[in-house]
């Protein structure tokens, strides 16, 4: 286990490093000056020669990744062109109002995904079961933006029972709570499908084996062997899912964002991205990427650590 | 009977089985209309649209749905029902084009880490894993943000991002595939590397391939739909799903009706 451990977590760091690279390399790739485009097609030879300098773009390409990732290993991610902040700050101010949307989505996700999964599994082909299927698929396959918008255009616009846009004054619970409800409801919908799909698919699985028998032969009662004994073997492809998903539910909340108009970091990278404030892009980007990694070695550890048939494959 | 004759026997006898198959299944079949008339929609369009998508009507602006437009119009009064079928084309292109392109360099990428030495199979597989590790949408960002918004952008954004998936499963099929008796045979009757994969490795893998493939579609679809939703794909005045939302989003206090 301790072998597998510090494997992947290698792999995890070495991807990272790989990924700083990449990002950093792009810039070089494409045709043009980095500093014309953040300048814009009017800067001056003396400006750009200074923008220049200032980002150390006259050193030699190695040079300059080796410098951009010993500054990323200390949290700098450099500085804003336009505003002079540090771009860890701003990146960092934006980010729990993301994890706190994505969070909320994958809780009230799980809450609902899973019961209904396990009854589907427990009832299976009644008619119950064969329209949470239908339904999950169809919730599966609608994207999160469309999700946002029509509960944008029923639930603000046209019920008017919860606000519309932003995320709610800062420090009062009750109205960040207001502002959540929707924008989570979004982003997790899609999940709670997939979930109920998925815990339907390995409870059946799970229903099966020779445990499962033994412990109805004891004569234990129904409940406790569908809590005990298979609801917790059935969880696992959840849980993986559920880390390599952190990705998903990243990209999904820069959709959601832009519609209620919510801060966070996928706000900050839209309005990067239109200004093409390049360090703020590759900030967040780096950021949500690094969260993505952690997240995918983390399920992999937890499950190595449940199942030690998988220590073997890396 | 000729064999050719007999295989054509074959598939036939083959279709009509589907066929069957699927009429017996309901869910499946209302499946199969809605995207063939989308589809058809799509290919169609010069044909179908009742309005010129991108003529502005200054006059006829943000409409509720009428028989003169089904779906209303939007607020430069162009006719939405067009523009969507329209943007049934721009969807289509971006998921054929680019589920096509990143097929075929998977393929060979794939074939190529199963197949070669050890360390071009690790190097491989690290890049895959890499670009694998870039959220989607925040990659897209990355990339827009520097090349700048159209929708050659975000077909390479697909492509790039698809190559990892299919050359992963290539690779691992291609690495089952190495050790069975029939490649072993065609080594030591003195075959090249090069034929090996393409004669006897490529029809082995082409079929879970094309599959997968076939069902990334719809995911395509969504993320270019979303791409220009968020004025990052295509370009006004070319309408596309997307930006169609987005015009609607802007004006979504102002639902007439």
């Amino acid at each position: 286990m301790f072998l597998y451990l510090v494997k992947r977590l290698g792999l995890g760091a070495l991807i990272i490093v790989v990924a700083v690279v990449m990002l950093y390399g792009m810039i070089h790739a494409v045709p043009g000056d980095p500093a014309s485009i953040i300048l814009g097609p009017k800067a001056t030879p003396e400006l750009r020669a200074a923008l220049h300098a200032r980002m150390g773009l006259d050193d030699p390409f190695p040079v300059q990744v080796a410098r951009f990732l010993a500054n990323v290993l200390r949290g700098d991610l450099g500085t804003d062109v336009f505003s002079d902040r540090p771009v860890a700050e701003m990146v960092f101010d934006q980010l729990p109002h993301t994890l706190a949307l994505i969070v909320t989505a994958i809780v009230w996700a799980m809450a609902l995904g899973i019961p209904l999964g396990c009854y589907s599994a427990l009832h299976r082909n009644t008619a119950i079961d064969r329209i949470t299927g239908v339904l999950s698929v169809g919730c599966i396959a609608i994207p999160s933006f469309l999700v946002a918008l029509y509960a944008l255009l029923v639930f603000a616009v046209g019920l008017r029972w919860l606000p519309a846009i932003g995320a709610g004054e800062p420090g009062d619970l009750a109205s960040q709570a207001r502002h959540l409800v929707l924008p989570a409801f979004a982003v997790g919908l899609g999940w709670v499908g997939y979930i109920a799909r998925l815990v339907r698919a390995s409870m059946l699985e799970t229903l099966g084996e020779n445990h499962v028998r033994t412990a109805r032969a004891f004569g234990l009662p129904e409940r406790v062997v569908i809590t005990r004994y298979v609801l917790r073997i059935a969880i696992l492809p959840t849980i993986t899912v559920i880390g390599i998903g952190i990705g998903y539910l990243l990209s999904s909340a820069v959709f959601i964002e832009v519609v209620f108009a919510r801060p966070g970091i996928g706000k900050l990278i839209i309005d990067s991205v239109t200004t093409r404030n390049y360090p703020i892009v590759m900030g967040s980007v780096l950021v949500s990427t690094v969260l993505f990694v952690v997240s995918t070695t983390l399920s992999d550890l937890v499950n190595a650590l449940l199942d030690p048939r998988i220590r073997s494959g890396l | 009977m000729t064999t050719a004759a007999a295989e054509r026997g074959r598939v036939a006898a083959g279709l009509r089985d589907g066929l069957a198959r699927l009429v017996r299944e309901p869910l499946g079949l209302a499946g199969l209309v809605i995207v063939a008339v989308i589809v058809a929609s799509a290919v169609l369009a010069d044909l179908v649209v009742p309005y010129d998508p991108i003529a502005i009507n200054v006059r006829e602006r943000i409409e509720a749905p009428s028989l003169a437009h089904p779906l209303g119009t939007d607020q430069l009064g162009r006719d939405t029902l067009s523009r969507v079928i329209m943007g049934g084309r721009v969807a289509l292109h971006v998921a054929l084009v680019s589920i096509g392109s990143a097929l075929a360099v998977g393929l060979v990428l794939g074939m190529i880490a199963g197949f070669g030495p050890r360390w071009l199979d690790n190097a491989l597989i690290l890049g895959f894993d890499t670009v694998r590790s870039f959220p989607t949408v925040m990659f897209a960002l990355a990339v827009v943000a520097l090349v700048g918004p159209s929708l050659n952008t975000v077909i390479l954004v697909i492509v790039v991002t698809s190559i990892p998936i299919y050359a992963r499963v290539v690779r691992t099929q291609t690495l089952s595939l190495k050790g069975r008796e029939f490649i072993l045979a065609e080594r030591a009757m003195g075959a090249s590397g090069a034929r090996i994969l393409t004669l006897h490795v490529l029809p082995n893998v082409i079929g879970p391939l094309l599959i997968l493939a076939s069902m990334d579609i719809p995911g395509v679809i969504a993320f270019e739909a979303g791409l220009s939703f968020l004025g990052l794909g295509v370009k006004p005045p070319t309408p596309s799903w997307g930006s169609i939302l987005n015009d609607g989003l802007a004006l979504i206090r102002n639902t007439p009706g």
